[in-house]
Parts: structure tokens; sequence; C-alpha cells
């Protein structure tokens, strides 16, 4: 029972990363209707601006209690991500705009592999060590269960963004504009919505939600790449697909799902003897799944195609 | 009138004859260059059988190495496990090993279409960019099962199949593009085959006139998996040693490139594009890490500044220029 | 009615093909004042770090040949190909170094994938290829052209579980990388060697590379109560899971093999991986002189970087390809092999290296262990 409970809250921990990551994932596709293939590799820069501010100003920092440095580095990263962010967007898809979705799948897909492989150009294909911003420790008092303070503070912000991100989106002018464009581009243009200004800000905000990701999947699993960003990106977007694509509590609830789930199959499929090693193609059998028996996601709405 | 009629028959053949004449004189040539056109060969054949799913028939789809994958283990795994015995009970030689090996092509492409009836059918229900996700999920699920099977079984788990015949040769896999060119083109310019447009361009149009769209769609993933099978089949007598990992996302996303940047449903601009992005990919091949680099940055220009691809759809184009004239 | 002109273009192509490669036979080889040979690494992709660490060895042995004279009166030029990590085009960079460079020998690729794909093109070629870190056994069964510098995977196996038989662990439990052969073969002939010698595997769980989370497969590995934990894959890895099992509570040492050969382990695990074993082909630390001039060089080239086990194993293999062609007194390929099967008791940096009538590298693993953030030399256990 005890072990049952410990795989349960390995798998909520991983989940919530998942979320995260989600949650950019969906905005970006509910605003424009297009899957970036590129956010899990701004992720990736996000784990790497952190590596590099934290070097750069932990020395500059050094008296600073360690949550605010750690608050001042995740902000700078953010800021740092969500300029890049709307570059990219500026220099690559904008041109591409009125262009068919394929068309933007496709260049997300060059993106995505420019940003791999320039990473690999200047930060070297090696695997490099994450600095524990905040000193890791495990919580006492939990009996045999096992969770450390990082895990807790990465559930924390998750559920934190989750809620600023529904916020921006629900109750502020911009939302109101991300929403009115993502409905009907055309009638928000007419309605004095200045579309480029509310694109551009979407992609800012999911390449911070990537970045902070970034930052926090690095401090829980402290090794980073220039390809760390292709598989947590690939099963974050299938959490999204199970939450409903362009829903964001959605995206929270398809990342706990595909979290838990993966890891009860990494940890009693050989109870029944199956290698653990499938535990990969678990996220993309609940897609499959899901996609089949209820397209819209778990959240999302039933969308009609108009004739 | 007899050119004009058998048209297509006649250059098929023409095909196949220069394809034999070239294996006969595979000797003369280089390696390194016979290699590069086996390799174009290999590339037409699954840049053509993408390109009616996803041209043709407007089925974005992302997992086409699965099916390659299927059609190189599938005929790997009957050429090492009962191949010698086969050859031999032929009367060895030339003639048993081609026998062999177009009877291992066809069961891993068989296999192959098996599989695509299976993602086909289900996936009806979905378009866009949903069915471009499911068929990647699709294509992981293979990579995993493949990977994961057991090291001294018939699939030889992480380190795959190694000690394949070579039996690839320059005749195989061009008769076999030719073939595939041949098929594919046919089948879309045939009556029948309006269907697959239909499917593409207007599908709930095409239903209230009886078309059977359903039917269209898994055809067409059947054929473009069988093809893409007998790809795999080519690939793994080629390489003489597969494996899982050479057969993920970035294997199918290539392919998808090279029916982008061809022009989506233009059989002549995907073979194109087959031909220019793996030379592309030898010359690339002095600047080592700025490689994907420059390719990358090759395929956002291009999407930017020829969306529509090297060759564009004739037929298609025609109809928009038109569509733009009418109102006038 | 443009169908007709497709099929068109594809005769066409046929025959261009035809004319363009019929024409070519470039004068490779260098002049007749160098000798070219060839190197297939991975430079970049998935497994760059392995690739690069390789290439930067060979590299530096070639420099050192040509410093010294070069060999028979000429100078080593060293063509690096790189493979992208990528399935197939081992093979295809492959031919391009023999039909058009003219390569006398092949040396490459660590990874025995890859390697399996070159052998059988050398082998037709009778270009003798070396490969400098491919530890399965089938490497080396393709041809009687295809030799090694490293030991290979049964006998690494075979030296672990051995260890923690010595050490009185009887109860093990094995994480094994699926994606990696390596790893996989690793594993097997621990599990095979340590189970009939009165151990017992109390766990067997498996992961891919580019897993950051084994949380799930090493809560229920610490259900088995093990005495050690084999961790059979690379570094990459194995550092994170050094980490997670120490945040579960498993006090238990790791054990693995010259996969986790890379600064970089200890500086992801940190103190997670203090006090765990591996075996290796070398050990930085040890005073002969050979090895420390070794470091010292290769510091001074590589930004002072610590040489790894690749490192290492890519400049033995060019040392013994140099030292063959010397004894050979001749490139040419039949000759140069015979001179490489009968290296023997060549001084390398991974030990005192002789080729056995398998064309396998005969040589002693070295345990280390990671003590204070350093490996630390523990013992050596002969073949």
């Amino acid at each position: 029972m005890e072990q049952f409970i410990q795989q349960l809250l390995n798998g909520l921990f991983l989940g919530a990363i998942y979320a995260l990551i989600a949650l950019g994932y969906t905005m970006v596709y509910g605003v424009l209707r297009f899957i970036n293939f590129a956010h899990g590799d701004v992720f990736m820069l996000g784990a790497f601006a952190g590596y590099y501010l934290h070097k750069a100003l932990m020395p500059l920092m050094g008296a600073l209690p360690a949550p605010i440095s750690a608050a001042v580095i995740l902000l700078l990263a953010m800021a740092i991500c969500a300029a890049l962010g709307i570059l990219i967007e500026f220099l690559a898809y904008r041109p591409l705009r009125s262009r068919p979705r394929l068309n933007v799948l496709i260049t997300a897909i060059g993106v995505s592999l420019f940003l791999e492989y320039t990473g690999q150009l200047i930060f070297g294909a090696t695997q490099r060590p994450f600095p524990e911003v905040i000193p890791k420790k495990n919580i006492e008092g939990l009996g045999g269960l096992y969770v450390s303070n990082t895990q807790v503070i990465v559930l924390v912000t998750t559920v934190a963004l989750l809620v600023a991100l529904r916020f921006i989106v629900m109750k502020t002018k911009m939302g109101l504009a991300m929403r009115a464009l993502s409905l009907n581009p055309t009638a928000a243009t007419l309605m004095g919505v200045n579309n480029s200004v509310v694109i551009s800000f979407t992609f800012g905000l999911g390449s911070a939600l990537a970045a902070a990701g970034g930052i926090l999947y690095a401090s829980l699993y402290p090794s980073i790449e220039p390809f760390m960003g292709i598989l947590p990106g690939l099963k974050a977007f299938v959490a999204a697909v199970l939450g409903g694509i362009g829903n964001i509590p959605g995206a929270a609830l398809g990342g706990l799902i595909i979290g838990i789930t993966e890891t009860l199959v990494a940890g009693y499929s050989q109870d029944i003897g199956i290698p653990s090693g499938y535990k990969d193609g678990v996220a993309f059998v609940i897609l499959i799944l899901i996609l089949l028996f209820k397209p819209s996601g778990l959240l999302g709405k039933v969308e009609r195609e108009k004739v | 009138m007899i050119f004009k009629k058998y048209g297509t028959q006649l250059f098929l053949l023409a095909a196949l004859v220069v394809s034999l004449v070239v294996s006969l004189f595979a000797d003369q040539i280089d390696d390194y260059y016979m290699d590069i056109a086996l390799n174009v060969g290999i590339n037409i054949i699954l840049a053509v059988s993408l390109n009616l799913v996803n041209g043709h028939t407007g089925q974005f789809s992302l997992g086409h190495a699965a099916f390659m994958a299927v059609g190189a283990y599938g005929s790997a795994v009957l050429t090492l496990q009962a191949g010698a015995p086969m050859v031999s009970a032929l009367g060895g030689g030339v003639f048993g090993q081609s026998l062999v090996f177009i009877i291992a092509l066809l069961v891993g492409g068989v296999f192959a279409a098996l599989l695509g009836w299976m993602v086909g059918v289900p996936s009806l229900r979905l378009r866009g960019d949903y069915l471009a996700i499911v068929t990647l999920g699709f294509n992981e699920i293979v990579r995993v099962v493949f990977t994961n099977t057991n090291a001294d079984g018939p699939f030889g788990g992480a380190l795959g199949l190694k000690g394949i015949e070579p039996y690839t040769n320059f005749f195989w896999v061009f008769a076999i593009a030719a073939i595939s060119v041949y098929v594919v083109g046919s089948m879309v310019n045939s009556t029948y085959g309006r269907g697959f447009l239909v499917v593409r361009d207007d599908e709930v149009a095409g239903e209230s006139m009886g078309i059977n769209t359903v039917r269209y769609k898994v055809t067409a993933f059947v054929i473009g998996a069988f093809f893409a099978g007998l790809a795999g089949g080519l690939y793994a007598h080629l390489r003489t040693t597969i494996s899982a990992e050479g057969f993920g996302f970035l294997k199918s996303v290539d392919v998808v490139v090279m029916v982008i940047l061809g022009g989506m449903g233009s059989t002549l601009g995907v073979v194109i594009a087959a031909v220019v992005l793996t030379v592309l990919n030898e010359y690339l091949r002095d600047f080592e890490q700025y490689r994907m680099i420059i390719f990358s940055l090759i395929l956002i220009i291009m999407m930017i500044v020829r969306p529509q691809g090297l060759l564009p759809n004739v037929v298609l184009q025609r109809k928009k220029n038109k569509k733009t004239v009418d109102p006038a | 009615m443009d169908f007709p002109r497709r099929s068109f273009l594809l005769t066409g192509l046929c025959g261009l093909a035809l004319a363009g490669l019929t024409q070519c036979k470039k004068s490779g080889g260098g002049d007749a004042n160098t000798i070219v040979v060839g190197e297939v690494a991975a430079l970049s992709g998935g497994t760059a770090t392995f690739g690069q660490s390789s290439h930067a060895g060979t590299q530096m042995a070639v420099d050192e040949i040509n410093a010294s004279g070069g060999l028979l009166g000429k100078k080593v030029t060293l063509i690096t190909e790189d493979d992208q990590s990528k399935q197939g085009e081992a093979g295809t960079v492959a031919k391009k170094l023999i039909s058009r460079e003219k390569i006398v020998a092949l040396l490459g690729e660590v990874a025995s994938g890859r390697s399996l794909e070159m052998a059988p093109i050398c082998q037709k070629e009778g270009v003798p290829m070396i490969s400098p870190a491919s530890t399965n056994p089938k490497v080396t069964e393709v041809g009687d052209h295809i030799f090694r510098v490293c030991f290979i995977d049964p006998f690494q196996g075979t030296v672990m579980a051995k260890f923690a038989l010595a050490r009185g662990w009887k109860k093990v439990a094995v994480m094994t990388d699926v994606k990696q052969d390596y790893s996989v073969g690793l594993s097997q002939y621990f599990k095979e060697y340590f189970t009939k010698n009165g151990g017992t595997i109390v766990g067997d769980q498996s992961y891919s590379s580019g897993d950051k989370d084994f949380k799930a497969q090493l809560t229920k590995l610490k259900e088995g109560a093990p005495d050690a934990i084999l961790a059979s894959g690379y570094y990459n890895e194995t550092g994170l899971i050094a980490v997670q099992c120490r945040e579960l509570g498993i006090s238990a040492p790791l054990l693995g093999g010259d996969g986790w050969d890379s600064p970089s382990l200890v500086e992801v695990a940190g103190k997670a991986i203090e006090g765990s074993f591996f075996s290796n082909h070398f050990s930085a630390e040890d005073k002969a002189p050979i090895i420390q001039n070794f470091i010292t060089k290769y510091k001074e080239k590589n930004d002072g970087k610590t040489p790894d086990a690749m490192a290492a194993l890519g400049y033995d293999s060019m040392m013994i390809l140099g030292a063959a062609i010397k004894k050979a007194g001749t490139t040419e390929g039949k000759a140069l092999r015979d001179a490489i099967a009968t290296t023997k008791d060549h001084a390398g940096i991974t030990g005192v290296i002789s080729l056995d009538e398998k064309r396998n590298a005969n040589k002693p693993a070295v345990i280390l262990t990671i003590k204070d953030g350093n490996f630390v030399y523990v013992e050596t256990v002969a073949p």
C-alpha cells in the first residue's frame, strides 16, 4: 500500500511537470489553432537561460536568500524566452498567417530542428548539471513516503501559473481579445482588436510559460542538454489534447493523467509480464483512445465543421 | 495514337528497362554514388506513397516511418529466418535470390498494408492536426514495441536485426519506384481516383454526391502503407542492419518534408523533392554540425517564400486561378 | 494530361543517374605523400558526446604521429565523417570514405549498432576497420577485417558480477536502458554470471535513453531491498538515477560499466553517486607516465577537459593502426589487416592491448569508485 501511494505521488509530480508544459501548448493552440512544435525547444532554451543566468548572477546575488534569487532567475529567464518567442513568431510564423495550417506545422517543425541543432552548436552536445538554486531537501514526517521540497515547489508553481493564466484569459482585456481572436479572427479585427499584437502577446506568454517549465523541470531532473525538450514536449502535447486542446484546466488535468498512468505502467507492468520500457508508448495509446472516443478531449468543446 | 493511348504504360516499361540496364552495369558505378542513388530511389517510393495519403487525399499522416519499419522488419525476418533454405530449394543463384527477395518484400508490404488498414479505419473520424498527431503517436508506439522485444527474439530488441543479405540493387529499387509512381498516378488520374481528390478538396460535398469517402481514405492509407513497406524492405536489404531507432518520428518528418517541398498532390514535384533533398543531404555533409541548421533554415524559408512547394499540383493551381478570375 | 511526363521524368532520372554515376572515379587517397585514414563518428545528434570524445582522441593520435615524422615517411590525414547518430548514415559515409577518399583503414564507430552497419562494407571492400568502443560481441564476428580495441560486453558484465559477489552482495536489482543494445547486453551478461554463481536478481526494470524520471521503476526496485543496483546504461541517465535513488531513500550503491565514464556523471549526481562502482578501460588516476602524459596533452588541446574512456580508446585505435602500418611497411589492405591482427602487447592508454583470434582486445578492466567527486582506482580485473 505504501508503495502504491509512493507511486501515485511519483506520478502526481511527474504529471505536474507535463501539465506545466501543456499550459503553454494549449494556450497557443487555443488562440492560433496551430501546433507549435517548437514549444519543447523553447522549454529547453528556458532551462539553458536559467543555467547561464545562475552562472552570471550568483556572484552578485550570493547574499540574498535562496527563494529570492531563484525567483529573480526564473523571471529573467521567462522574460528572455518571451522575447525569443515573439521573435520566432515574427520571423517564422507571421509571414504564414494566411497560409494553410499544414504549412505552418512544417515551419514549426523547421523551427524546432533549428533550435535543437543551433543549441547543440552553441551549448555543446554534452549534458550539463543544472545548479541547485534552492537546496533540495526531503520533507520529513511522511512516514515511509519520500517527497522533496523541489517537487512541492513545482506543484505549487503549476497551480499558481494555472490560476494566473486562467485570470489573464478570462478577466483581462487582452484575454478577451485572445478569446475573440480564437473564435473568429476577422470579426475580432472588425471589432478593433489588433490581431498582430494579440498574437505576439500569446506567443510571448506561451514562451514564458515554457521557460518556467524548463527551469522547474531542470530543478527536478538536474541534467540539461539541447534535445531535452523533445520528449516532454510531445507528452505535454498529448496531455493538452487529452484535456481538450485549447482548454487551460484541461491541459492540467491531461498532464496529471498522463503522469500518473505512465508511472503506474512503469511501476507495475512487470507484474503482468510486460517490460517497463513500454511506458513510453502509454501516452500515445491514451492519445489514440481519447481521440477515437472523445476527439474533443476530456474538457474540450465539440467543434462542428462548417460547410 | 499508340503513344497517346498507352503512353503511361510505355513509360513504365521504359523505366523498368532502364533500371534493369543500369543494374547490369552496377559494377562500373562508384559504391558511394550507387548508395546515394539507391537512397534516392527508396525516398522516391516513400514520398510518392505518402503523397497519396497526404497530398492527393489530404489526410495528414506523420507516421509513415512506422509502415516502413513494419515492411523492413517483416521482410528481414523472413530472409534471415527462412531465406537461405528457400534460396537453395530454388536452386540458388540469382533467380532463387530474386524470387526469395521479392516474396520477402511482398510479405513486408502486406504486413505494412494491414497495419495501414488498422490505422486508417479508426483514424477516419479525425482530420487535420489531430490525425497528424495520432499517426505520430502510432509511429512512436511501433518504435517502442520493436525496441522492447526480446533481445534474443526474432526482432532483436534494441540492437535490431543485423546480417541481412544485401539483396537490394538498382533494378529492384527503381523498378518499384517506377511502379509506385505508376500505381499512384493511374489511381489518382482514373475516374475512380477522382474520389481521392474529392476527399481532400471538399469531403462534405463529396459525401452528399454519394461518394464513399471512407473507402477512399482507407484505400489511400492501405496503398500508401504497402509501398512504404516495400521501401522498408528495400532499405533493410540495402543497409543490412536495422533497428527500431531508425524508424522514429524524425524519419517520418523527413518524408513529410519531401511531400511538402515537392508540392502536395504533385507526383512529379514530390519525386523531384525526394531527389533534391537526398542529394542535398549529401552535399551538406561537409558542413557537419551546420548541416541540420542549414536544412531547417531551408525548410522555414521555403515555407515563407514558396509554400506551394517546388512544383505545385498543376490541376489545383489552374482551378485556383480560375476562381480568382470568375467573379469578374 | 501531365501524367506521362512524370514517368518520363523518372525514366530520364534513371538515365541521368547512369550517366552521372559511371563517370566518377575521383583520385582519392591523397597524393604520394599522405596516408588517408577514415573515421566515422557521431559528431551531432543523440550520442554526440561519445563521438566527439573519441574523435578528439583520434585526432590527437594523428597529430602526434605527424609530429614525430608520420608513417612510412608520409603524413597521415584523418578524414572524419559525421553520421549524426542516425541509423543508415554510417553505412553511407563508410562507402563514401572507401570509394571516394580511398582510405587505407576505417576507425569507428562508438555505437555497436552503427559499427555493424559499416563492418560488412569494410569486410567486402577489404578495408580494415577498428572500432574504438563498440563492445557488442557481434561486431567483430562480421569478418576478419573487423577489429576493436576495447573489451566486450560479456567480459564487462562478468567483471561486475564477480565484483558484486566478492563484496558479498547477494541481492542485486537491475536497471537497463532498452534503447541501448550496449546496456541490454551488459545487463544480460551480468545476470547470467551473477545468478549462476549464487546471486539473486531482486528486481529487473528498464527505461529508455532520454528519460529523466525513473522514480516509478526505482520505487519498485526498492521493494526487493537490493544490496546494490546495476545501472548498465550511459552516464547521461545514470546520474539522474543515482539522484532519484537517494531521493527515494535507497542507499544501495550503484554498479555500472564503461558508459559511466564522464565527468558529467559526478557533476549531475553529486553526492548521490559517492561510493558506487563501475568498470572502465583506464583510470585517469593511474600514475603511469604514458597515461599522465596523455591526460596533460589532451587537456591542452581540449580546453582543459579531462579525457574520458572514449577519448582514450579513440587514441588507442589510431595508435594501433599507426603501429600496424609501420609494421606492415605498406598500407595495402591485406598486409595491413595481417599486421593489425598480430598486434601484441601494444602499450596503450587503456592498458596493454593484444588482439586475440576473434579480433577483440584482450586486456584487463579496471574498477573505479567515486570518492569526493573523483574516480578512484579500486582494482584491476584480468580477463
